[in-house]
């Protein structure tokens, strides 16, 4: 589904980001990305639909490649693409519902999107998802009006009425308290499930990937150090990722979960 | 791991306070080795004489600027007393014996401020759009950078000057002067607010495949259209102002009438004049921190 091959990231300051990562997602596969903090796991997820420019190497979704295309096509590749982020990144000022339509942006011509005259379709779809997402009742309300866990449960949303082929997570739980955490955590698996929706997810938390992924890879400054079933993750393979920590009273943390 | 570290932590934490304690009562003998002065280190010049002697030179600097002013102090009290001849004619202003004036130069004014205001806002979006680095490509950049450089070095009186000589006396060259000078003002900002927005949102709204007038429409607008209101409100009521000042050189409006009462000795005219454009100004001020208020 998406083949991630060789691909280094330099940004302009001479930070190597990412070096040689290759890897691919099968359809419907929910991989989790974990990592110490600048080991380049915001750099990876925004690769895959170019909102960082690779350095080299070459990505392709279905069969596509990503990589080189032209500003218009890489319009149309992005759309088929969700994305979801830390802190929600909605349009704070926008209505909730404008928020989920603007899911359809790249499908829409530029009147239609500044007039807010969303094909019928693209309206009760969003409908159906704010639906999907327990906020129906919220469509109207301004985004800043939300609590955290509403936002993000608009941001899913957004990312869905694209009806992509593949979700991009970045923290999705990073502001979020650990009650909420958990529910987007799960809601997140059960529309991927219900969908068979491939989604990398970069997460901080390691008792959450583990809970909620079916696989992880470990990127150790800007390398793939470790890449396999959650009950792989050895404290060896922790300590690889991280470093030296006591990483035992994590196993018995999971079991309180 | 969160029952177990958090036990050990209230444990050191609980044994540290009494220690804390003990500390507390014989602070002198156990924090003896540490220093018992701090002094804020210097920002600029480290050393103590070199800063107390440019403070000094400063000073001798300052003095002999001052020396060479020429003060005649004759003129000084012959100006003292026009002065207070034009305060008594502020004191007792006289709206009614050149009202036609006044009104007329009042309605030429608040027509120039309004179509200019409007005139410079809608030119100003997308020049303010243009020179925002962050959602313009270079070359434009440079060039709407360049536009708001032209525009905001040239005081207004000098524009209106230009623009008279062009257009002959009157309100279209004063129109002119001030849609021309609030570009440079408004766009200056705007794009200020611009390169100053969330760009998570701006990224959020680019990963769904928007186009670039999308996102200036979905993720720009929303985060600057406040601030574009706020001041573009600002700016009427320095346009006001403004147009008193422009009329003085022949571009019209209330400056024009403003003129020709100075000129006529007529203090107690200008003086009605002067609290006219007082009251307009304070009318400005108060709408638009309502507005302002009211758009967040």
């Amino acid at each position: 589904m998406l083949d991630v091959s060789n691909i280094s990231k330099i940004y302009a300051a001479g930070d190597k980001a990412l070096d040689n990562v290759s890897f691919s997602v099968p359809a419907g596969q929910v991989v989790g990305l974990i990592g110490p903090s600048g080991a380049g796991k915001s750099t990876l997820i925004r690769c895959v639909n170019r909102l960082v420019e690779p350095t080299s190497g070459s990505i392709s979704l279905a069969g596509k490649t990503i990589t080189g295309l032209s500003s218009g096509e890489l319009r149309s590749v992005r759309r088929r693409i969700g994305m979801i982020f830390q802190e929600y990144a909605l349009v704070e000022r926008l209505t909730v519902m404008e928020n989920v339509l603007s899911g359809r942006l790249g499908y829409v011509s530029f009147w239609r999107s500044f007039t807010r005259r969303y094909p019928a379709a693209d309206v009760q779809q969003a409908f159906a998802l704010l639906d999907r997402v327990g906020l129906i009742d919220h469509a109207s309300k301004r985004a800043d009006a939300l609590s955290g866990g509403q936002r993000q449960r608009v941001g899913i949303a957004r990312a869905l009425e694209q009806n992509p082929e593949l979700l991009l997570i970045d923290e999705p739980t990073a502001s979020l308290d650990p009650k909420t955490s958990r529910q987007i955590m799960r809601l997140l698996i059960e529309i991927c499930r219900e969908r068979q929706l491939p989604a990398i997810i970069n997460i901080h938390d390691v008792v959450l990937a583990k809970q909620f992924t079916e696989r992880l890879i470990g990127l150790k400054a800007g390398r793939i150090v470790f890449d396999g079933a959650p009950t792989e993750l050895s404290e060896t393979v922790l300590t690889t990722i991280y470093g030296e920590e006591d990483w035992k009273t994590l196993d018995s943390d999971m079991e309180a979960a | 791991m969160i029952s177990n570290s958090n036990k050990s932590v209230v444990a050191s934490a609980d044994t540290s306070s009494l220690s804390q304690t003990t500390a507390l009562n014989d602070s002198s003998t156990r924090y003896s080795t540490y220093p018992t002065s701090w002094r804020r280190p210097a920002v600029f010049f480290p050393n103590r004489w070199l800063r107390w002697g440019l403070w000094l030179l400063a000073a001798i600097w300052f003095y002999l600027a001052i020396s060479t002013i020429d003060v005649n102090w004759v003129r000084v009290a012959e100006g003292i007393e026009r002065g207070w001849r034009f305060i008594k004619g502020f004191l007792t202003p006289d709206f009614t014996s050149r009202w036609n004036d006044i009104s007329t130069g009042l309605v030429e004014s608040l027509t120039m401020t309004l179509t200019s205001t409007v005139a410079g806002v809608v030119l100003s979006v997308p020049v303010g759009i243009g020179a925002a680095r962050n959602v313009a490509p270079t070359a434009i950049y440079y060039a709407c950078r360049f536009i708001i450089t032209v525009s905001r070095s040239l005081q207004e009186i000098i524009i209106a000057i230009l623009f008279v000589a062009m257009f002959g006396f009157g309100p279209f060259a004063g129109f002119l002067t001030l849609s021309f000078a609030t570009i440079g003002f408004l766009a200056k900002l705007l794009a200020e607010d611009i390169e100053d927005i969330d760009e998570s949102q701006t990224e959020a709204v680019r990963a769904t495949g928007a186009s670039w007038l999308q996102l200036i429409n979905y993720a720009v607008q929303p985060q600057v259209m406040p601030r574009l209101i706020g001041l573009s409100l600002y700016r009427l009521d320095i346009n006001f102002r403004e147009s008193a000042v422009i009329g003085i050189v022949g571009a019209g409006g209330i400056g024009a009438t403003l003129n020709t009462a100075i000129d006529r000795y007529e203090f107690d005219s200008a003086g009605a004049i002067l609290l006219i454009i007082i009251f307009i100004v304070m009318i400005a001020e108060y709408t638009s921190g309502f507005v302002r208020k009211w758009v967040q």
